[in-house]
């Protein structure tokens, strides 16, 4: 009978405990694989009237869009991401942790981010269907969740703020609430 | 080694590494997601940590090579040059590469190494040896022939040395019976339905390739206790095997109803939510069913297996007695359960796959909740009982992964779970709980290298498994095929040796 009682110590602790009240600060040791993604810049629509350097110069800022990331502690991190590159490979070449455990390729929902405008959140193509299935097990989803790796910078996005889903990992998920039996 | 040691006494300068003399030793037990994850998060947060991987098998990376369906890394996304599959072995890889990591196959915790010898000889242990049995039934008849669990059936198709004969007969039936609607469930029917020309280019093991060239089964029945509403498994699996080539899928109307509480059960679950839609959709989309020998899924709901039939030999399986259910709130946890109705009806079949769930086994001196199947913790700190019956925590010895929380989540899952274990043991090892003050250090790797060498137990270097991997590889190529994988022990260590 001794056993038996594990089960309910258990949850008990877990109780006590409030288990994931941490945040480790870190990467894996993955490397990322440059950008795969080419994004058509011809095909953007700047400004014509402006010519020569002044061209040069507006094209490039133009490049890259500005996006905020704010981790669970609220700190926020404001970085300048290329057209073309997923929101995960920016976070990584700017150390913001963001897991990423299948590096994109859509197994893992590790790079969960919260789109913190409706705004925002309403220019992003709708997600497919591989998308959401990864969703579906993302910690903390919301109404306006994404996989980082699968937002990709555009134009419209500049200005867009991210949140890094709070470190409220209880495992709920995948059906780890005991089942009956 | 002792090189590798010097190396590791050099490595203690930073962080909290300088607080103590020597570093940290640590010893993993498993090398599957959680134990590597744990290895990666733990040599990543401490500079002096030293870890060691022990693993059962010459093989590392657990259900990653023995689990995960052989079909699954066809699904390669073609801005990536590489399946996710092949990303996380990687990624495991390297963690091993890393000079302060040792892989040691091979050793089997409980029979080459006890578990209290390890604590001897480690400041932290941690088990994450995973989840290697199966939740039994309990009705008559399970022990008849031509039934196995899915586990067996897995590490058969698999090339898992421990179940290469295994060899089910699929020559004498053409009907199939998998129990459980779970994500594995989904993996073995898949198995069994998929035209063999698509899993001729997957690492599957030749011997499974022959038995399933040759299989005479066309009818696979998924039998879930409850309804579609609380079916296990995920929408991507569960579209996965909706898309199989020319499948006829047969799900009966009358079950996709739904009650109130059902309804419930969907507007809180995203995930049911998904899943439902995918079976109704299924359920009265048109399909072409009048190609000879076309294969065929049936989900079947709300039945439960009541006992197994013999055939007239008496040794094999001839059917399932299924009971019929209906759903019944559950007052404690508000989950809807089955409840049988009292009518039973017969579905004939040859083979049954039981997919109702892994379980995993103690091993001497670990406490273990036999319940729940796991190992009791707070946080991945092992927890055991005193005399008073009051928790305590066993000091230096911590558990991640299907050990710690049971068997569910997907790989990735294991992440999370390694890396609250990894925040204890960083908060033991701060608090001064794992590295007394005064004494001699604990020997490590080196203790562990005297142990094996006085039992004479010939452990496999990561070195060996990529001798492994390398045969493996350069056999598959001349057919075609990512690997060939080797599939009984005498082999994989005469590969070692080659
Ligand atoms: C059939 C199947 C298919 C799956 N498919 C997918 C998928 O496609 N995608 C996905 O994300 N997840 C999948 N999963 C889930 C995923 O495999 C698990 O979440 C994960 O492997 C659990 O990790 P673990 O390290 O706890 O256990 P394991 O991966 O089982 O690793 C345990 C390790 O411990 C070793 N070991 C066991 N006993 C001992 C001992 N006594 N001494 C020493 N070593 C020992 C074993 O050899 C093994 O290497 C699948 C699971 C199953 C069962
Ligand atoms: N591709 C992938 O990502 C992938 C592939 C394979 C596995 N996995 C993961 O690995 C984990 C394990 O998968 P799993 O399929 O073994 O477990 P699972 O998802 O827990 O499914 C178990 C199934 O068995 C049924 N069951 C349990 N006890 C039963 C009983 N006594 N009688 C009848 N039915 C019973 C359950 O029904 P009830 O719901 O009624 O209890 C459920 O349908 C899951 O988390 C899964 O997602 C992932
Ligand atoms: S990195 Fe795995 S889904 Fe985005």
């Amino acid at each position: 009978m001794v056993l038996s009682r594990f089960s309910q110590l258990g949850a008990r602790f877990l109780k006590e405990s409030g288990i994931g009240q941490f945040w480790v600060t870190r990467r894996g040791c993955v490397k990322w694989p440059s950008s795969h993604y080419l994004y058509p810049t011809k095909s953007l629509s700047f400004s014509t009237a402006v010519t020569g350097k002044a061209q040069e110069e507006s094209s490039e800022q133009k490049e890259k869009i500005t996006v905020t990331f704010v981790d669970k502690d609220g700190e926020e991190k404001v970085i300048q991401v290329p057209m073309g590159m997923s929101m995960l490979e920016a976070a990584h070449e700017n150390d913001i942790e963001l897991e990423g455990a299948c590096e994109g390729s859509l197994a893992c929902s590790t790079c969960h981010v919260i789109v913190m405008d409706m705004e925002y959140y309403n220019k992003l193509e709708d997600p497919a269907d591989e998308e959401n299935d990864m969703l579906d097990l993302a910690f903390g989803l919301t109404e306006t969740s994404r996989l980082g790796c699968q937002v990709i910078a555009k134009p419209e996005l500049d200005g867009m703020r991210l949140a890094l889903p709070a470190a409220t990992r209880n495992f709920a998920v995948d059906g780890f609430v005991p089942k009956p039996h | 080694m002792g090189q590798l040691l010097l190396h590791g006494w050099k490595l203690i300068s930073r962080g909290f590494s300088s607080l103590t003399p020597h570093p940290l030793r640590v010893c993993i037990v498993g090398s599957g997601p959680a134990g590597f994850y744990t290895a990666e998060k733990m040599l990543k947060a401490l500079d002096g940590a030293e870890v060691d991987i022990l693993d059962r098998l010459p093989t590392p990376f657990g259900l990653v090579r023995s689990g995960v369906a052989p079909d699954h890394p066809e699904t390669k996304l073609s801005h990536l040059p590489e399946t996710w599959k092949q990303i996380v072995v990687n990624q495991f890889s390297r963690v091993a590469a890393n000079e302060r990591c040792s892989f040691f196959g091979n050793v089997n915790l409980g029979t080459t190494v006890s578990l209290s010898d390890l604590c001897k000889m480690y400041d932290a242990v941690v088990l994450a040896y995973g989840a290697e049995s199966d939740r039994y039934l309990g009705v008559p008849g399970e022990d008849l022939g031509g039934i196995y669990s899915a586990r067996e059936f897995v590490w058969w198709y698999n090339g898992h040395p421990d179940c290469s004969n295994v060899s089910p007969d699929l020559k004498n039936t053409d009907t199939a019976v998998v129990l459980g609607q779970g994500n594995v469930a989904l993996d073995v029917a898949r198995i069994l339905l998929r035209p063999i020309n698509e899993l001729e280019t997957t690492d599957i093991a030749e011997h499974a390739l022959t038995s399933l060239r040759e299989s005479t089964i066309r009818k696979v029945y998924l039998v879930g206790r409850r309804g579609p509403v609380q079916a296990a498994c995920t929408a991507k699996e569960l579209r996965e095997i909706l898309g199989i080539k020319d499948l006829h899928v047969c799900i009966q109307k009358a079950d996709l109803l739904t009650s109130a509480a059902d309804e419930e059960e969907l507007k809180k679950g995203r995930i049911q939510r998904r899943v439902y839609e995918l079976f109704s959709k299924a359920a009265t989309s048109h399909q072409q069913h009048d190609i000879v020998g076309q294969r065929e899924l049936h989900f079947m709901f709300f039945r439960k297996p009541d006992r197994f039939l013999p055939s007239e030999s008496g040794n094999t399986v001839s059917g399932v007695r299924l009971e019929k259910t209906c759903l019944k709130e559950n007052g404690a946890s508000g989950k809807q359960v089955a409840v049988g109705t009292g009518q039973f009806e017969d579905l004939k079949c040859g083979l049954v796959l039981k997919s109702v769930g892994y379980k995993s086994v103690p091993v001497d001196g670990l406490p273990f909740d036999e319940y729940r199947g796991v190992v009791p913790n707070m946080k991945g700190r092992v927890l055991s009982l005193d005399q008073a019956e009051h928790a305590i925590v066993e000091k230096g010895l911590y558990v991640t992964g299907w050990l710690k929380r049971g068997p569910t989540g997907i790989i990735a899952t294991n992440l999370y779970c390694a890396e609250e274990t990894v925040a204890s043991i960083l908060e033991d090892f701060k608090n001064g709980l794992l590295t007394p003050s005064s004494g001699s250090p604990k020997p490590g790797r080196q203790g562990l290298l005297q142990v094996l060498e006085n039992k004479n137990a010939r452990f496999v270097p990561f070195s060996g498994w990529e001798k492994i991997d390398t045969k493996e590889r350069m056999e598959g190529e001349l057919r075609n095929k990512p690997r060939k994988k080797i599939t009984t022990w005498e082999e994989l260590l005469l590969a070692v040796d080659g």
